[in-house]
């Protein structure tokens, strides 16, 4: 499991976001996009791509989505 | 043991009614236009039905009901067994199936009764009435299973009011030494808050605090006997569970997977519904949706779309189903039946 191939399909999750605007750093829940439906996108990518579950918990602990990778990757 | 048979039953019908009135999720208030957009291409529901105020889940069955029973040639007095599934029941005493039993003319020998479940409820519901049935050699059944959700939501709830629609049901059951239902039932009670209605019942009675508005986070306004719902631990809850149940049951009972016909979902959420899907590899053909213009209605969505995306096909074919219902309870599982040329009308408006 790597960063960058976890970043590229956390920016395919999205429509109008542009996918420079993901980056390692980006707090993804200050994206105007991100909101309750584009978290169940993204628990549904993770669970079909990674085969991990991720909470509510997580996703407002990781304030970046390198922290959200690392919480993925340590499950 | 969570994995069964009922032997000895048939399923000879299936009908079910709306309420006319519709409401559109592009006019939903508490969304914006993207968000509109976004819900309804993830979530899959656009129209949802609305019982107008006095008509109850009850009374759409019964309409159904009707319907049904106007297409087959049955006898009421041989209807020996009849089954109200419900989270919305005309009264809190008496248990609504008396009425209904009463409103069929059906005889005073007929079990009734009410069973409180609801998106696993029409699973449920066949495993109970074929198990009474099996052993009254002659008799019928009918299962009601049929809900007005749309009563227990709060309209400035975002995160319930876009999902809930009503439907009322009607299945019509046989003693017949041919059938055979194969069921996989389970239940998780640890995360029974998940879908709840907190208020109004006897843990924590009725009171004047409980008819509070409180707004929990912007677009998100109910009181305590509205229905509050988690939709990222439901969602995963679904994604966690339902796949699982299903492979179990056709692994216990040595049914081929690439056999079934259709596989019938309970009508929650298009993206887990997807994602289950795609877990158990099967192809989207297999898979009727009806959460476009129906939305989830409970313990009737499965019924539902049996009738409204598979009524020629029933009706005129043979066909093998895996049907599966999760969610409040949490409560959930799957059962596989095979149906011949059963009567299935169409849908009613009333």
């Amino acid at each position: 499991m790597e960063l960058e191939d976890f970043i590229n399909k956390f920016a395919g999750c999205f429509n109008q976001t542009s996918a420079t605007a993901i980056k390692p750093e980006t707090e993804f829940r200050k994206l105007d996009e991100w909101g309750s439906m584009m978290a169940l996108i993204v628990i549904a990518m993770i669970d079909a791509d990674f085969g991990k579950t991720i909470t509510s918990e997580d996703l407002k602990n990781a304030g970046t989505i390198a922290s959200l990778f690392e919480i993925v990757k340590n499950k | 043991m969570a994995v069964f048979s009922v032997p000895n039953i048939q399923v000879k019908g299936i009908s079910a009614a709306v309420p006319k009135q519709v409401e559109d999720n592009n006019d939903f208030a508490l969304l914006t236009e993207t968000d509109r957009a976004l819900f309804i291409k993830t979530v899959g529901i656009r129209y949802r039905r609305i019982a107008p105020a006095g008509v109850t889940a009850s009374d759409l069955c019964l309409a159904a009901a009707e319907n049904l029973l106007a297409g087959l040639n049955w006898g009421r007095d041989e209807v020996r067994v009849l089954v109200f599934v419900t989270q919305t029941p005309d009264y809190i005493i008496p248990n609504t199936a008396s009425l209904l039993q009463e409103k069929l003319g059906l005889s005073k020998t007929c079990i009734a009764f009410d069973v409180n479940l609801g998106c696993s409820g029409y699973v449920y519901g066949l495993s109970i009435t074929g198990g009474l049935l099996q052993n009254m050699p002659g008799a019928k059944a009918l299962l009601l299973v049929g809900d007005i959700s749309t009563a227990t939501i709060s309209m400035r709830d975002k995160s319930t009011a876009p999902l809930f629609s009503d439907a009322g049901t009607a299945t019509a059951l046989e003693y017949d030494k041919e059938g055979v239902i194969h069921f996989n039932l389970q239940t998780d009670g640890k995360e029974f808050d998940d879908i709840i209605i907190p208020g109004g019942g006897y843990r924590n009675q009725l009171n004047e605090k409980q008819l509070k508005y409180t707004e929990y986070e912007k677009g998100i306004t109910r009181n305590d006997l509205h229905m509050k719902l988690d939709g990222i631990k439901i969602f995963n809850f679904g994604l966690r569970e339902v796949a699982p149940n299903i492979e179990k049951l056709l692994l216990e009972k040595g049914i081929d997977k690439d056999s079934i016909d259709y596989f019938v979902f309970h009508q929650a959420n298009l993206l887990m519904l997807e994602s289950i899907r795609k877990k158990l590899k099967v192809a989207p053909e297999k898979v009727p949706y009806s959460l476009y213009d129906y939305g989830n209605t409970s313990s009737a969505t499965i019924p539902v779309t049996m009738v409204s995306e598979l009524r020629e096909q029933l009706e005129t074919e043979r066909v093998k189903l895996l049907l599966s219902g999760f969610g409040v309870g949490l409560s959930w599982g799957s059962a596989y039946i095979e149906t011949k040329n059963i009567i299935c009308p169409k849908m009613i408006e009333i």
